[in-house]
């Protein structure tokens, strides 16, 4: 009888933390290869076209990175909590509350000097997004609901006071959609490239890597939120004020998803619709799970996701493939990534008897 | 009574490994039948990894096993079991929330087709406990249960699936003096009727009182195999260690100092909201060992989380160095210059998968010295990191070497330089050498010893009466959150304190 | 506001809320199933919403609805085994295992289903099941109509309901998940195949889960959309917790979110001026409320949450 048992490896050298994430996705890119070929896809014709319509032209390129802002974001946002192991999968909520109250000061601030506006509405929607995710931390910390049920949970809950209002006291006078006025001038993300859509919002998500990173290894609240994250017996035993970390760490969160919010509106939108958000939240934990973690990996992680779904429209004109092959491909690539990780610190031994 | 026919076990040239760690090399091992082994060594010798292979909840690298003269290939605790093997591990696989019934007939074939005959098995259960004098109710939950009741429950356990070789994993250790009796009882009787017991402990005297026959285990081989008759403590010792056992232990005559701890009318909450301390008194000097002995379950846990800050009690007051010590935050606990050692140094004390460095300044990270506005100072905390593992002799591959790759010896020393460095007033040591080998021991005594001459008071917990006697200068009793009574350690019997430990007040 | 006091009304909302329920019971009822032996299904969102795609799926294609059913439950299995590999085979972390199984299993849905049908002005729809009125019981005044007259799947649901509370707490096979559950070891040192009891219990978990999606596309509507899940699968993990692990409480907590679902819409046709969304979301608030309430007393499987390697030399 062949018997398989999992037992614990030697340590990799510090090389693999790169190797393996990268193995990861050209492993998911060949599996992907399966559901192309049973959309009845040519095979190389589509890859063609996945990596052509994502980076092949000037357009397409600037257009993969508009698409990576909101993910960086969001994978920042997830990475950072469960570093700490706050399990937030709220992160689209975050978003919405961040676009929404956003949305408030964008509609409302015409009377107010121009210099003065987009600096405004980028601190509301971080703490718009900020506070919603203090809500499940409260929870977590004061009566230890557990933060997965309710973080999902208060995403329902933000969608739909989200529908309220832009039925509501936010609905464009006149339309019968659900939507709302449309952002002053002066809230707008500029364009940083001509012809294209490339605006500051991306500088911002760029900018939160570097942060959040110096934030994670050279500040003390990234030592506690790491330590936290790891045992917290151990760490309120340590001194550490758990409670206080974990409420942090969500604010910084929720304010990391809640400014991919302001940025699909300030950049793209320019009005508060529902389908504001594709399900960015989601797509970031998968994208912060592959990048292990860590700011950097997120970056990469986040750049390869925007390249799929940026390339799979295109895929979809030339080849007809389905454009939902992104979302395949994505819970494709974190199984893959889960179970390469897990081999970093296990291997399988093959027993006969 | 021992069989002197075919062994009812053979081990033959069993090897284990674990990843960098030989567990055990080349180890062979007889059983017989009727007789009462015991697996002699000290801890990580490989006494336990050996029967764990037995009981098929781990497989050999190498070597064969024979049971009643047939191969046995044991792959799981399922084959050992039907093979009549059983084996009562050191922490007790009971599931607390269920009823004793309920733990004790989970996975045996009783019952009518898929349903479950309680009423049946009920039968069964006692007239089991009958014929061997181990009486517990079927329909209590096991959390409600002594610890000494939760082992009978174990040992009905293997009883009742006609288990007729037992291995016992360190039965002792949480039992008070009079149910270790009562343990031995039951053994004999099993034995009597032809089964056979192994026995692993690490305490020579009552490897002595029980076994017939005593098997010495020393860095995962067998060093030696006599009968108990025919060997003494002296001799086994020397086995065991390989060298003199007789630990060096000088304790300077001073006279105790101004109290450190003040402890009034103490009141506090287990988990299950009953009482854990009733109104408890007690006082700590400088310069003064006070042993708390005591088996695990009287309190110690509840009493050590209140003074570590992680529960508050519910009445009482509590002054360090005369000033009133805030409840509930451990932050307290740290600024008010207690040098705190955890019973649980893997789950609460450190953080395993953190570096050796990020243990060690765990609780001076927000201090002055170590950060500027936020930013931690790497080159300080370097330096003294470097500086602690030099003075306690930490013997690890660096700083930055992950924490769990370190041996249980070590990880103590991590905790005792991170907790003694700021050189504490008042030191509290639960179950400081719990599990750890001969030389992590001695090490540790010394240092206890040092801290005492330097002027601090020391609370020492632990439930090996040994080291209570040989460090003690005052010894006390915990049972039931209440202290039972007070010996000079000089003078303290070790049949006053084993009363005490059961609840006697004489 | 006397209209609400109509007996129609009140009949209609029995019926509605048992209709409004039964996803959630079956989907409850198979995550508690998998909870009890220690592991989170997180998966259970996509789970359900592949159930629905390929419930519709095969019944548009063979005109058998119970045939759709039955595909629904195959597929809950072979999603439940994947889950079994990854989070108990390979012992990866529970809450991403399942995540990552909702993302991949909603993409495969509507990825499959854009395959297949394209994308149509006028979505494809089915023949639904029609709802069976029983025989005696339906006549009972007042609630009889509301409460007996439901969909087949509603009354299996029923059935199930004390079917699985008798699997847990009366057979032996349920002591062993519940040991599973609390103390792998334990189970593990008395011969129960920890690795085999959580694999079975996750693959039949999920085949309700799949049923439960499917009762969405094949009853409640008679089409696929993509948001038909609507959130329900995360619901059932709260009605988990809600009920304490317990099949009959967790089926309550169901019944009081399918009463909240059913009440909405019912409110809304007799004219009370409640903004729509703001109903929609208080199931999901008194959800959180519940969970509060739980959260102090909860009776949960202490071994929830954690991989079982044997191997591994204590610490």
């Amino acid at each position: 009888m062949i018997r398989f048992r999992i037992i614990k490896r030697e340590p990799l050298p510090g090389w693999a933390k790169i190797v393996i994430p990268i193995a990861a996705i050209l492993v998911t890119l060949i599996l992907s290869a399966i559901p192309i070929l049973l959309a009845g896809g040519h095979l190389w014709k589509s890859y063609f076209y996945l990596f052509y319509g994502a980076l092949g032209t000037r357009y397409n390129l600037l257009e993969t990175f508009v698409k990576a802002s909101p993910l960086l974001l969001t994978g920042l946002a997830v990475a950072f909590a469960f570093r700490a192991k706050f399990w937030n999968i709220g992160a689209e909520g975050q978003l919405l509350a961040g676009a929404l109250t956003a949305t408030v000061f964008g509609v409302h601030m015409g009377s107010f000097p121009a210099v003065m506006v987009l600096p405004t509405i980028i601190i509301a929607g971080f703490l718009g997004g900020g506070i919603w995710a203090s809500i499940p931390a409260l929870l977590k910390t004061k009566l230890k609901v557990d933060d997965v049920v309710s973080t999902l949970l208060l995403n329902y809950v933000m969608i739909h006071i989200m529908g309220a209002l832009l039925f509501g006291p936010l609905q464009q006078p006149g339309s019968s959609w659900p939507r709302s006025a449309a952002i002053i001038e002066a809230a707008r993300y500029p364009i940083l490239m001509a012809r294209s859509r490339f605006h500051m919002g991306i500088i911002i998500s760029f900018a939160a890597v570097l942060i959040i990173w110096f934030i994670n290894k050279k500040t003390i609240f990234g030592y506690q939120s790491k330590a936290v994250g790891i045992n917290i017996r151990a760490a309120h035993f340590g001194g550490i004020n758990t409670t206080s970390v974990i409420l942090w760490t969500a604010l910084i969160s929720g304010g990391l998803a809640g400014l991919a919010g302001v940025g699909e509106l300030c950049a793209l939108q320019y009005r508060l619709i529902m389908d504001i958000s594709p399900g960015y939240g989601y797509s970031g934990i998968v994208i912060a799970m592959l990048g292990n973690l860590h700011p950097v990996g997120v970056l990469f992680s986040s750049l390869f996701f925007s390249v799929i779904i940026v390339g799979a429209h295109t895929m979809s004109r030339m080849t007809g493939v389905p454009t939902y092959i992104a979302e395949v491909i994505q819970g494709m690539a974190l199984m893959v990534m889960l179970i390469f990780l897990l081999f970093t610190e296990y291997k399988i031994r093959v027993m006969r008897k | 009574m021992v069989n002197n026919d075919q062994p009812v076990v053979r081990m033959s040239s069993i090897t284990k490994r674990f990843l960098d760690v030989t567990a055990n090399k080349d180890v062979s091992f007889d059983l017989y039948a009727g007789e009462i082994c015991a697996l002699l060594g000290e801890n990580g010798a490989g006494k336990t990894t050996m029967m764990n292979i037995l009981f098929g909840y781990y497989t050999c690298d190498a070597g064969e096993i024979f049971i009643k003269g047939e191969k046995a290939d044991l792959s799981s605790p399922k084959n050992a079991i039907s093979r009549g093997v059983g084996m009562i591990h050191q922490h007790f696989a009971l599931v607390p929330s269920q009823t004793v019934l309920e733990n004790i007939i989970v996975g045996t074939d009783s019952g009518k087709g898929i349903f479950l005959d309680l009423k049946t098995a009920r039968k069964g259960l006692l007239e089991l406990q009958e014929r061997f004098g181990l009486q517990i109710d079927p329909e209590a939950r096991v959390w409600t249960l002594s610890v000494g009741e939760q082992q009978k429950v174990e040992i009905l356990k293997a009883l009742y699936r006609e288990v007729d070789i037992l291995i016992m994993d360190e039965p002792t250790a949480v039992l008070a003096p009079a149910e270790t009796a009562d343990l031995f009882k039951t053994l004999r009787s099993l034995v009597k009727e032809g089964r056979s017991v192994v026995f692993i402990s690490h305490k020579l005297n009552e490897v002595m009182d029980i076994s017939d026959r005593i098997v010495v285990l020393r860095n995962g081989q067998v060093v030696a195999e006599h009968r108990t008759a025919e060997t003494n403590a002296r001799e086994l010792a020397n086995l065991m260690v390989g060298r003199e056992l007789l630990e060096n232990i000088e304790k300077k005559e001073l006279p105790p100092g101004e109290p450190v701890l003040k402890i009034k009318n103490l009141n506090a909450l287990n988990d299950k909201k009953l009482a854990a301390l009733k109104n408890l008194d007690l006082i700590v000097r400088q310069n003064e060992i006070l042993g708390m002995a005591g088996i695990s379950g009287n309190g110690q846990k509840e009493f050590c989380e209140v003074l570590f800050g992680m529960r508050p009690p519910t009445d009482g007051k509590i002054q360090i160095n005369d000033k009133p010590l805030k409840f509930g935050s451990p932050t307290a606990s740290i600024k008010s210059n207690m040098g705190r050692i955890p019973e649980d140094r893997i789950d609460t004390g450190l953080l395993m998968d953190l570096s050796v460095e990020e243990n060690l300044i765990l609780e001076k990270h927000s201090s002055a010295d170590f950060h500027r506005y936020g930013l931690m100072k790497s080159q300080k905390i370097h330096q003294y990191c470097d500086d602690l593992i030099k003075r306690y002799g930490i013997k690890t591959a660096g700083r930055d070497a992950v924490t769990k790759s370190l041996s249980g010896g070590n990880l103590q020393k991590v905790m005792l330089a991170r907790e003694l460095a700021g050189e504490p007033s008042l030191i509290i040591a639960s179950q400081p050498t719990r599990g750890l080998d001969v030389g992590a021991m001695e090490y540790i005594h010394q240092r206890i010893l040092q801290e005492r001459e330097r002027g601090a008071g020391i609370l020492l917990l632990s439930e090996d009466l040994d080291e209570i006697f040989a460090l003690s200068d005052r010894i006390v009793v915990l049972f039931e959150g209440e202290i039972m009574g007070e010996s000079p350690g000089a003078t303290a019997s070790r049949e006053q304190i084993g009363l005490w430990m059961s609840g006697v007040k004489a | 506001m006397g209209e609400i006091l109509d007996i129609a009304f009140i009949s209609g909302l029995m019926g509605a809320t048992m209709r409004m329920a039964t996803p959630i019971i079956f989907a409850t009822l198979g995550e508690i199933l998998s909870e009890r032996a220690g592991v989170l299904n997180l998966g259970i969102e996509g789970i359900m919403l592949m159930g629905a795609m390929t419930g519709f799926l095969f019944t548009f294609s063979t005109g058998s609805i119970w045939f759709g059913v039955f595909a629904a439950a195959c597929v809950g299995m072979l999603l439940g085994l994947l889950m079994a590999l990854l989070s108990v085979n390979l012992g990866l972390s529970q809450h991403v295992s399942g995540l990552g199984i909702t993302l991949f299993a909603s993409g495969l849905a509507m990825f499959i289903y854009r395959l297949h049908f394209g994308a149509p002005t006028v979505p494809p729809i089915i023949e639904p099941f029609q709802q069976v009125a029983l025989p005696v019981l339906s006549r009972i005044p007042v609630i009889g109509p509301g409460l007996f007259t439901q969909y087949s799947l509603t009354y299996i649901a029923w059935l199930l309901v004390p079917a699985m509370s008798i699997l847990l707490y009366k057979t032996k096979i349920g002591l062993k998940i519940r040991t599973v559950g609390e103390n792998p070891v334990v189970a593990d040192t008395v011969g129960v195949n920890v690795t085999l009891t959580r694999t079975l219990c996750l693959v039949a978990g999920g085949a309700l889960m799949g049923i439960g999606g499917a009762f969405l596309t094949l009853a409640h509507q008679n089409m696929f959309l993509i948001e038909v899940i609507g959130g329900r699968g995360w619901v059932a993990i709260a009605m988990v917790i809600f009920g304490n692990w317990d099949p009959l409480k967790g089926t309550i907590g169901a019944l009081i979110f399918g009463f909240l679902d059913g009440l909405q819409l019912r409110l809304q046709s007799v004219g009370l001026v409640i903004p729509f969304h703001i109903f929609l979301m208080i199931p999901y608030l008194l959800t959180i409320v519940a969970l509060i309430s739980v959260s102090r007393r909860a009776a949960v499987p202490a071994g929830l949450l954690k991989p079982y390697r044997r191997e591994e030399k204590g610490g």
